[in-house]
């Protein structure tokens, strides 16, 4: 449902992404890892049009990502993103929050909405925190509300990037196991993680990022256990045994 | 001292009829300016080359002439393109567009502090532009925009005595013709700074109140 072919993106003189190819099937979860600044989480933000692309086509559903067009925000609300810094707005609360694309993007009636909110917020865990504002909430709270905000818009993808990266590393497994649920749950999930447990136990499939290209793929459990590639051999080495 | 009472009590009353007007000019002045200063913002911040090009040239022109010059073009030139405005529309008028260009730096600040990633997260879950605005960067930005806001209620409270200069009896032009016809200089001005001061302690308060909640997130 997701195709990227060719896809190239410069910031000033740098380009970041040299020419990406790759589709996410319906249904699949795919893990996108690699080191820092190789672009991974460029790929994500260009699907959903929070940045350009230079060259390439990158379509959703066979509609065409085009960040300029009106057609962008019939995507945005099919795949919607979370965020490393969760990005909740602080004015509302964690219910509103949720609520806030089905009631002025989807037009959705109130009451509706609200039901459907609360559902969200019971199913990642936090029923009871439906009326605190994100400034009260725990970072993986708060994680966990992007999420049911990023559920409530009934997309058909949902893209993570680096959603564990900015939690303390006790907060961690909450956000995990709400995102394994989905998978379970059948939702297309794009995540860029540097959880490599995660990758290789709930992914369908793993992209090795380098340098803005794709270094390597495949199902998750050959390319995190028996790396082709060099470059990912000494990546997985690296992120694995860091001592 | 006894005299002051005496003239106090005689002069208050004309007074009022001043402090009447210096309010109608304040509040007025204030919404014209909020209005407009909002506009210069949001054009400003919109993304549209030409549209944030004519903001920033206006807020400049603006920022570059006297209040008083402005009033005099609105009052005594206007009349010879063919626009007549009262002494009170000028007044409102000319006070409201010189503090439209103060109104929408500090608007614009207010937008320019709210992280990024609200703006993306906006984005992500289908909003457009103006449904950005409206219900996730205006509300966050108002809360900072509002300490200065009431500095500037304050300034327009004072600022409005200069529509005295285009004869709209406000306090100020009250107090200067009772002076000058009674010679009772010290009385009249006397009253009239309390006058100004019991207006402004309100604001005052108010701004301290802005400042103890922003403070407080």
């Amino acid at each position: 449902m997701i195709e990227l072919s060719d896809v190239h993106k410069s910031f000033g003189k740098v380009e970041v992404l040299k020419g990406i190819t790759a589709s996410v099937e319906k249904g699949e979860v795919v893990c996108i890892v690699g080191p820092s600044g190789s672009g991974k989480s460029t790929i994500l933000r260009c699907i959903n049009g929070l940045e350009s692309y230079d060259r390439g086509e990158i379509s959703v559903e066979g509609l065409r990502v085009n960040r300029d067009a009106p057609s962008i925000v019939a995507i945005r609300t099919q795949v919607s993103m979370v965020f490393q810094r969760f990005n909740l707005f602080p004015h509302r609360t964690a219910l509103e929050n949720v609520v806030e694309g089905p009631l002025y993007v989807k037009q959705e009636p109130r009451a509706q909405a609200l039901e459907r909110g609360r559902a969200l917020l019971a199913q990642v865990g936090l029923a009871e925190k439906a009326d605190a504002h994100p400034p009260q909430l725990s970072g993986g709270q708060q994680q966990r509300v992007a999420i049911a905000r990023a559920l409530a818009m009934q997309p058909k993808a949902i893209l993570f990037d680096e959603p564990t990266s900015a939690l303390d590393p006790e907060l961690v497994g909450d956000v995990l196991s709400v995102m394994r649920k989905l998978a379970d749950d059948g939702m297309t999930m794009v995540v860029v993680t540097h959880e490599m447990g995660f990758a290789r136990d709930v992914a369908d499939r793993v992209l090795f990022i380098d340098g803005g290209v794709i270094v390597e793929q495949g199902p998750a459990k050959t390319v995190l256990n028996q790396p082709q590639h060099p470059r990912t051999q000494d990546f997985l080495r690296r992120v694995l045994h860091p001592l | 001292m006894q005299s002051f009472w005496r003239d106090t009590v005689e002069f208050f009353p004309i007074l009022l009829n001043g402090v009447a007007l210096t309010i109608i000019v304040t509040i007025g002045s204030l919404l014209l300016s909020t209005v407009l200063g909002l506009l210069w913002a949001l054009m400003r911040v919109s993304g549209i080359g030409v549209l944030s090009g004519v903001s920033a040239s206006l807020i400049n022109v603006i920022r570059g002439i006297p209040i008083i010059v402005l009033l005099f073009y609105l009052y005594f030139v206007m009349p010879d393109l063919g626009v007549t405005l009262s002494a009170l529309q000028a007044a409102i008028l000319g006070l409201g567009i010189a503090y439209s260009a103060y109104q929408a730096e500090n608007f614009r600040a207010g937008i320019e502090a709210i992280d990024r990633g609200q703006i993306e997260a906006a984005q992500s879950i289908g909003m457009g532009w103006w449904l950005t605005m409206r219900r996730v960067v205006l509300p966050q930005a108002v809360r900072i925009a509002l300490p200065p806001y009431g500095n500037v209620m304050i300034m327009m409270l004072k600022d409005s005595s200069q529509a005295s200069t285009i004869t709209v009896a406000e306090l100020a032009l009250q107090g200067k013709l009772i002076a000058s016809s009674t010679f009772k200089n010290t009385s009249v001005f006397t009253l009239v700074a309390l006058m100004y001061l019991t207006m402004s302690i309100p604001l005052i308060l108010l701004v301290r109140h802005f400042e103890k909640r922003a403070g407080k997130r």
